[in-house]
């Protein structure tokens, strides 16, 4: 996790036809933790809302296999239940509830040490990529964190 | 004189926009007429599949008048929209 490049997603655990599950560690420091807070550094609850969004962005990728984009477009009902500090290690769960004609939403939660940490609902709307380097670097991070198909295990 | 689906679906549109419920009426256009915006429309069209467990297929009907091989009053004029819902409702029904 590098919360100032917004790379959310350390790793992909299971992943399956309507649901993802990745892993995630916070760092121990970042630039972010200068201002939020200074003296007692916690993850901006905006933050949890991108991993969350980046999940089950993932899980979208996948399944229209990584030749429409994603873009989020709401959030509702995002709780953030505790604080999630420096070194916390986190999973992510993301299932997707609608499958629209050219949107999608998800629900999304955040567990660290077991405990739900966040939640949220979320929309995406999902087009044709509006850049090729975009579709690329999103390959390539698929690649990063081992999105199944995308891993160079052989595995779709 | 208006039918139970076209009631149905305006009833979703003044709970998912700040449009007026009677304004909404069967020559009204959702985009022109009423002024709703894209993410509003897309509340409502999610409201709209929920609500009858249909996929509303906005994406092909964009497609087609984008194209210019079917005029937005087609699928965006209320009551025309309403008559494609309920195709949609029937089409299902008759799969079932």
């Amino acid at each position: 996790m590098r919360l100032e490049y917004f790379q959310m997603v350390d790793r992909v655990v299971t992943l399956d036809a309507d649901r993802i599950t990745v892993e995630s560690r916070v760092p121990e420091a970042s630039p972010v933790f200068e201002g939020h807070f200074p003296g007692y550094a916690i993850v901006p609850g905006v933050l949890l809302v991108e991993t969350m969004a980046q999940t089950a962005g993932w899980l979208l990728l996948s399944i229209e296999k990584l030749q429409r984009m994603p873009f989020l477009l709401k959030v509702n009902g995002a709780n953030f239940r505790g604080f999630v500090g420096p070194g916390a290690p986190l999973v992510v769960e993301a299932t997707r509830t609608h499958d629209g004609s050219g949107y999608a939403v998800a629900s999304a939660r955040i567990l660290s040490d077991g405990k739900r940490v966040a939640d949220a609902e979320l929309t995406f709307r999902i087009m044709d990529f509006p850049a090729e380097p975009l579709r690329q670097a999103m390959t390539e991070t698929a690649r990063r964190i081992g999105l199944p198909g995308y891993d160079g295990s052989g595995h779709g | 004189m208006t039918t139970p689906v076209f009631d149905q679906i305006a009833d979703i549109i003044a709970e998912n926009s700040e449009v007026a419920r009677d304004s909404i009426t069967p020559g009204a256009h959702v985009i022109n007429d009423l002024g709703i915006d894209s993410l509003d429309f897309l509340d409502i069209v999610f409201a709209i599949d929920k609500a009858f467990g249909i996929k509303v297929p906005v994406e092909s009907w964009t497609q087609e008048v984008n194209a210019g091989t079917a005029p937005a009053e087609k699928y965006f004029v209320m009551g025309n929209l309403a008559q494609r819902i309920e195709e949609l409702v029937a089409a299902k029904q008759a799969k079932a």
